[in-house]
This record gives C-alpha cells, structure tokens and sequence, in this order.
C-alpha cells in the first residue's frame, strides 16, 4: 500500500524519531509513506475564528497537493487534528469554501480522508494480522497509553475512538505482545503549548500524569504526539529544571515501540533524543536477535 | 512610417514609447534618468524590480524593469527599494539548524503559508516553501531552492508575516556553504598555489602586456580547465 504522507514540520525536527521509526515500522508492513514533495507547516492549531479564513490557507493547501491521492496520512496529533478540521471546514461550509480555495487557486472539494498510522493499523491491516508480523514481541513490558486531547477531541470531527474510553492504543499494545497498564490520567491534558508562556503550570499537568502512570506499575508510556512527548519526557528531565514528576517513566511513541516488535533497524528509534532514556528498560528487546531474513 | 507605439502608465501618468521597448528603456525613451533602480540591466542585480497591472485584469504581476518588454495599457511602479531586517552574524560560529535561523530571524514563524512572496517573485522563486524549509532547518533545501534569488526584495514587500525571505536565504545559502557542503579541493588547491606565488610570473606579464596582447589573451582564455 502506498499512501500520501505529511510528516510535519516536528517531525522533520525535534521528532525525528517519531518519523523515522514510523517509516521503518510501515515499510516493514508493506505501506510506503510517500512523503508530499512540498509541504508547509499546517499552522499547528486549528483557527476557531469563524470569521477568518486565514488559518484554514495553509492546511487547505496541503490537502489541496493530496487531492488525486484522495488519502492523506500523518502522525502528530496537531497536524492531525488541524488538517481533519479543516477538511471538514473546507467540505461543509461553501462560503469559506469558496473563499479559501479561490485564494490560493486550487479546487478542492474537502474529498481528502485524513489518516493516522493507527488507523491503518486498525481499519486497513488489522490489529490481528499486525500480531502476526510481530518478529519481536514485548512480551512482559509493562505499558500506559497516553492519548492527550487531540486526538480524541472533538469526538465528533475526530471520529478516532471514544474521547472518553478510547481503546485503540489498549489494542495495539496488545497485538504487540505488551501488558497494557491502566491508569486514570490517559486523556488528560499533558499542559500542551503552555510549556511556552507558563512552564510550570504545563509541568504539574504532565508531572501528574507520569506520577500516575508509574503508581499503576507503567515501566513505560507510549504517546502519539511530540507535545505530549516533549512534556511528559521532559518534566521528568531535572528537577533543579523545574521537572516534577517523581517517577522516571520512558515516554515513546507508539511507533518505536511497533518497530521494535516488526524487527526494524534501531538507528530509526532516536533514543539518544530522549530526556529519559528507554534503552536499558528496553534492552532485553533492543539486543534480540535480529530476525532471518524471509526466504 | 512611424514606429508603432504603445502607452503605459509610470505611477499614474501615460507616457507613449515605441513597442518592443524594456520598461527601463521606456522608462529612459519618456525621459526619466534612473540613478536608483537601475543596476546590471542584464537581469542579475535585482535592483529594478517592478510590479505593474495591466487592462482588465486584477492580477498584479512583476518583472525586472530591464528584463520585461513593455505592453499597451500597463500601469507599473518600481520598487527598487525596501526597508528590510538584517542580522549581523559570524557565520563560522553559528550552526547549521532551524535555531539559528529562528534566533536570527524569528518572524519566520509568523509565516501563514499565503504564498503572497511566490506570485510576486520575478525569478519565480517557490519563496514560501523555502520558508517553510528554513522553520524545519531543512537548510539544503532552502539554499537549493533560493539559489536563483536576486534579492529584489519584492517577496518582503508583499509578506503579511513581515518576513524578509531573501536575507533568510542567504542566511541559509552561507550555513550550506560553511558548515554543510564538503569544502572545494580545487579551491583550496588555487589559494595555496596564490599564496606560494604561483601565479606571480603570469600577473607580471599581464601588467607588462600591451592592449592588443591583452585583448588576444582574454580571447584565447579558457574559461573552466577540465583538469587542474
């Protein structure tokens, strides 16, 4: 399978990781992520000023460039959620419509679905047949998933999973072997952009969460968000910087823990950009043999 | 007979001048002497960036005054100036990332991806996507695809994120060429064979040289040695 991809601009930086293990694990199950020749930043929030179309541009555009494609896959939960509504704006409101695709020159209708990794997953592949291309399974790592907010909210123009008992990542973790770890805090706001102008407010929000996640026997988390990475990982950095959380939980995304599982190359995981490092957790799995290459 | 004209109009006043002329030399014919705006006028400079309409038609479009023929009926402005940030750096000390670029110029983050600098750039430049690179530190990007900029300043002109892209790009074009692009051996060749005097003997003989010689020499030069 091959699909359109906008990894966005985190992971073309700071996420490296995110991108690169998200690569390596879809190729390993046959689906290409054909990176948009050309793409800009997506604007990262989504602008809920009805009366502006300004923020819809940039996003439109880049739905615009996937249009033959019909498909458009991507992974940070801002660019997600950013480009999903958008698309909805672009599909349903024909005055704004009007204005933004005259604007920036392109008929586009809104006929381009969103995708996330995970829903391939899912949805396309199966969480089921995905058990079966496990060469590595993390059997006995004990793990939380991490929603955040956007991902899940709002529930109606997400359509991802349930916002309030979501079960997407419960059942990947699963399909990989891991033993899924609950705890209450795994839709709760990780402190998101506030990091920015009020530090500390951000890191008790994310403090608490890796707080409770290591009260329920968590050895690591997995996010889908290089916000929520950032602040969970880092506020468990250095208290003398500020960090809070008394645990020292590894926080990874979904997809390092899938490459792992699909036997990938670990030079696409990028754990040296970690502040808590998951390799010596992880080592039992890091250093298992790789797999014999199919006949 | 008479020469064909046309009639444009330069900052609201018709002026008539033969067809098939530049704007710059249309400029000249209608009696204007250009000590700014006015540099190479082979299309190099940047200097005499121009931005004009024509009838009926809402598009604002742009062309190098000595580059662009004039038409009937277009109503045109230079711009050979704009006010632009500059930022003073050592480019030896600063490395190649998306952090330098954003402490150096941090409005280009304000950049909404409009696309105002691509409609408006004469050399065709895809301006927005190298700022969106240059925001990710994707710095070979950015200087491959600024390559051909003259610094015109049209884009900056025209950005409502007030971003000044070309001193963004050449920003990026030094970090490349510094830090990134594997250094010139032949460069390096040429500057040690300068320093040891190598080319004394050859720059004597030029300044001893007559015009004629001179003039037979620049003709008979090869431009690119295959080997050195």
């Amino acid at each position: 399978m091959r699909v359109p991809y906008f990894p966005g601009c985190t992971l073309h930086s700071k996420a490296a990781g995110f991108d690169a293990s998200a690569r390596a694990a879809a190729l390993a199950l046959d689906i290409h992520l054909d990176e948009l020749p050309y793409w800009t930043c997506c604007g990262a929030t989504f602008s809920m000023a009805a009366d502006s179309a300004m923020g819809l541009v940039a996003p439109t555009r880049i739905l615009a460039s996937a249009k033959d494609a019909g498909k458009l896959l991507t992974l940070c939960s801002f660019c997600y959620n950013t480009l999903k509504r958008t698309n909805k704006v672009i599909a349903t409101d024909a005055e704004r419509r009007r204005k933004v695709t005259t604007f920036i020159e392109e008929d586009y209708q809104g006929t381009v679905k969103i995708v996330h990794l995970l829903e391939i997953l899912r949805d396309d592949l199966g969480f089921d047949a995905l058990a079966r291309k496990v060469v590595t399974p993390l059997k006995g790592l004990k793990v939380a998933p991490y929603y955040g907010c956007l991902l899940l909210r709002p529930a109606d123009e997400m359509g991802f999973d349930d916002p309030e008992r979501p079960t997407i990542l419960e059942k990947f973790l699963a399909s990989l072997g891991c033993e899924v770890v609950e705890f209450p805090h795994r839709t709760e706001c990780c402190g998101s952009f506030v990091v920015v102008g009020a530090p500390d407010t951000a890191r008790e929000c994310s403090g608490r969460i890796v707080d409770a996640a290591a009260v329920a026997g968590a050895e690591v988390m997995v996010v889908s968000c290089p916000l929520c990475q950032y602040n969970l990982d880092r506020a468990q950095h250095d208290p003398a910087n500020g960090g809070r959380a008394k645990a020292k939980v590894p926080v990874l995304y979904f997809s390092q823990l899938l490459a792992i599982a699909l036997g990938c190359e670990p030079s696409c995981l990028h754990f040296e950009s970690h502040a808590v490092d998951p390799r010596p957790r992880l080592s039992a799995w890091l250093e298992a043999p790789a797999p014999a290459p199919a006949a | 007979m008479a020469a064909e004209t046309v009639q444009f109009y330069l900052m609201g006043k018709p002026h008539a001048v033969p067809k098939g002329l530049t704007i710059q030399k249309a400029m000249e014919y209608a009696g204007f002497r250009q000590l700014r705006g006015c540099g190479c006028r082979g299309g190099f400079c940047g200097a005499c960036g121009t931005v004009y309409r024509t009838a009926g038609d809402y598009k604002l479009k742009v062309g190098l005054a000595c580059q662009t023929v004039v038409e009937d009926q277009m109503y045109l402005a230079l711009i050979p100036f704009f006010p632009a940030v500059k930022a003073n750096y050592s480019i030896e000390d600063l490395p190649p990332t998306a952090e330098t670029i954003i402490s150096l110029y941090p409005e280009v983050l304000r950049c909404v991806g409009c696309n105002s600098c691509r409609k408006v750039c004469p050399q065709e430049i895809e301006v927005m996507r190298y700022i969106a690179a240059a925001q990710r530190g994707d710095i070979a990007r950015v200087a491959n695809l600024s390559f051909d900029c003259l610094m015109c300043g049209l884009c900056a002109s025209r950005c409502p994120a007030e971003i000044v892209q070309y001193n963004v790009a050449i920003l990026a074009r030094r970090l490349y060429s510094r830090h990134i692009a594997k250094p010139a051996v032949h460069l390096a060749a040429r500057v040690e064979e300068i320093e040891r005097g190598g080319c004394d003997a050859d720059l004597a003989s030029m300044m001893a040289a007559t015009d004629a010689d001179l003039k037979r020499m620049y003709a008979a030069r090869v431009i690119e040695p295959e080997e050195l």
